[in-house]
């Protein structure tokens, strides 16, 4: 059976390039980068230097970067860490309805400490409107989080944008770009973004490896306290083989980032177009364009998701599902809720991520399973039964 | 797999999917809101289940139950078919992963809202698919307190009386915040 493997937002698969380079990093070369040792100066060299290729990745200057072991340790970082820092300016936070729960668990955590958020809304596309921000600003704001790219959805949100209108406004902006860097191209400087989250497992690294970017001169309070490492911010040993995974899959995705998305954009786009066209009631969520270049996602109508990632699980096709059974809380998406789809319809999301590796052979997989597989699941749908009885009369 | 062979031998061939047109008892539980509906159908001869067929919208754990519950019902008396307990098919089916439970909570649920259906039909004389169907609310979107409804985005929180809720990590029903221990399964509550 073709094994076609579309879950990028959960894990890309590892660069072979990436593995090689970490390899002696797992052996022979064991050293503590903080050891004063030659041993110990080998791993600092080899940390530097992917600290150099991940800050190339997003142009910016290597003593900005912070390594940090997940996105979302990235993004908690500059959630908490910004806004405690500056809390003597203000204890207001704005953020997206769309945002990762690495964003949000941490501001309802500062709610309990006193902060205050507004939730700026999505339109239909999942896009937040930059003058929604504007308006949610306020003398005590300190700190603005948006997403550069909705890992559900797909949507790229108007960063740029955002990002100049706290500049304008003297306000700190970070950016989860944990779902776009590696896959489109990102530049702080030209974004003018104070603080960016990026993860090494979204393009083609190794797992536990992750970043925070942040402006030259810009305060933070720690989240993990202890040594010196990370320039003091970010305390424990350093993740020498993921970080060096990290800084090789950051090099390589500056190289291969064109020509990839070149190759599975049309990919992407057969999805987008058959899917529905083969099955009725499917809906492409998220914005049509500005979107991420491997993300094609849909809610299919009358059922829920599971179901569908298992039926297609045994065809071979790894899929993920916003739907509230698949996700262990049992809660439907607050992205797809946000974006005013009615619970009933959000329970059927579906999320193509395509990979490196996809083929065209491995979508045309996906076109022909998924049909039936749907077929199968809404015969035993009491709400297409519903439809149906409702559409004769 | 998350999931026990027998879960997914349900899953992958339920037994008596369908309608039954002429059906002599129908029962509704859940709703889409929630993630899980089922509507059983019943069909009665000398008071034992002669028929019994299902559709459900939900994950695979709740097609799986309610699969299981067919196959259990089929053939019993209408006495013996209202002991079937969730419990019973969850265990049957070699247990649920915890988060899970809730979908075995709605499948026995399901059968006994036919039954009673079939009864409030033989009580009122009224005949045929025509009657109405019997709706069993199922607790998942509703407050386990006062019954009222949870809104859309407020399953959190009861408003009627303006508790925290929080769904139990053993069953996955949903209780007060804070309290000791869950008031469906009894499992004490994660400090």
């Amino acid at each position: 059976m073709r094994k076609a493997y579309f879950d990028h937002n959960a894990a890309t698969p590892l660069h072979p390039e990436a593995l090689k380079a970490m390899l002696p990093y797992l052996g022979e070369v064991f050293g503590n980068p903080q050891s004063l040792h030659s041993a110990g100066q080998q791993a600092l060299a080899a940390v530097e230097s992917a600290r150099v290729e991940v800050a190339r990745l997003i142009g910016a200057g290597a003593e900005e970067i912070y390594f940090t072991s997940s996105g979302s340790e990235a993004n908690n970082f500059a959630v908490k860490g910004l806004a405690q820092a500056y809390q003597a300016k203000g204890r207001h936070i704005v953020v997206s309805a769309v945002e990762h729960q690495s964003v949000l668990n941490p501001v309802k955590s500062l709610e309990k400490l006193g902060f205050a958020t507004t939730a700026v809304p999505v339109d239909g596309t999942g896009r937040v409107d930059p003058a929604d921000v504007d308006k949610a600003l306020r003398k005590d704001t300190v700190l603005v989080s948006v997403m550069t790219a909705n890992s559900e959805v797909g949507t790229l949100e108007p960063v740029a944008e955002i990002a100049g209108i706290c500049r304008a406004r003297g306000v700190l902006f970070h950016t989860d770009a944990v779902a776009a860097a590696g896959s489109v191209p990102l530049d702080v400087r030209g974004l003018g973004v104070d603080a960016l989250s990026l993860a090494g497992d979204q393009f083609y690294g190794p797992k536990g490896s992750a970043a925070l970017f942040l402006k030259k001169g810009t305060r933070i309070l720690p989240l993990i306290e202890g040594g010196i490492q990370e320039n003091g911010r970010r305390a424990g040993t350093e993740n020498v083989p993921a970080i060096v995974g990290l800084g090789k899959a950051a090099a390589i995705a500056r190289a291969e980032m064109e020509s990839r998305a070149a190759r599975l954009r049309p990919l992407r786009d057969l999805l987008i177009d058959e899917l529905p066209r083969r099955v009725d009631h499917v809906i492409l969520t998220g914005h049509r364009t500005e979107r991420l270049p491997h993300h094609a996602s849909f809610c299919v109508e009358f059922i829920e998701g599971e179901g569908m990632l298992l039926l297609l699980d045994m065809q071979g096709i790894s899929v993920s599902s916003g739907s509230a059974c698949t996700s262990k809380a049992l809660k439907a998406s607050h992205v797809l809720l946000a974006m005013g789809l009615d619970h009933a319809l959000a329970q059927g999301s579906l999320v193509f991520g395509l990979v490196d590796g996809t083929a065209r052979e491995d979508v045309d997989h996906v076109l022909q399973a998924f049909p039936p597989v749907i077929d199968r699941l809404r015969k035993m749908s009491p709400l297409y039964t519903q439809y149906l009885k409702e559409k004769q009369s | 797999m998350i999931y026990s062979d027998k879960v997914m031998d349900h899953f992958q061939n339920p037994r008596h999917v369908g309608v039954i047109p002429d059906a002599d008892g129908v029962g509704q539980v859940g709703n889409p809101v929630c993630g899980d509906m089922m509507t059983f159908y019943i069909k009665v001869k000398d008071d034992r289940l002669a028929d019994v067929k299902f559709q459900t919208f939900g994950c695979g754990a709740a097609i799986a139950v309610s699969s299981m519950v067919t196959d259990m019902a089929v053939g019993k008396t209408l006495d013996e078919a209202m002991k079937i307990t969730n419990q019973l098919v969850a265990d049957e089916l070699g247990g649920l992963p915890k988060n899970k439970m809730h979908c075995s909570n709605l499948g026995a649920d399901a059968l006994h809202a036919a039954i009673d259906n079939y009864k409030n039909r033989q009580k009122s004389g009224e005949q045929g698919a025509s009657m109405a169907v019997d709706v069993h609310e199922h607790e998942g979107c509703a407050c386990p307190y006062c019954e009222g409804t949870l809104e859309d985005g407020e399953a959190e929180y009861c408003r009627a009386c303006q508790i925290e809720l929080e769904e139990c990590p053993s069953c996955g029903g949903i209780t007060k915040k804070g309290a000791g221990t869950c008031i469906h399964c009894g499992a004490p509550a994660k400090k």
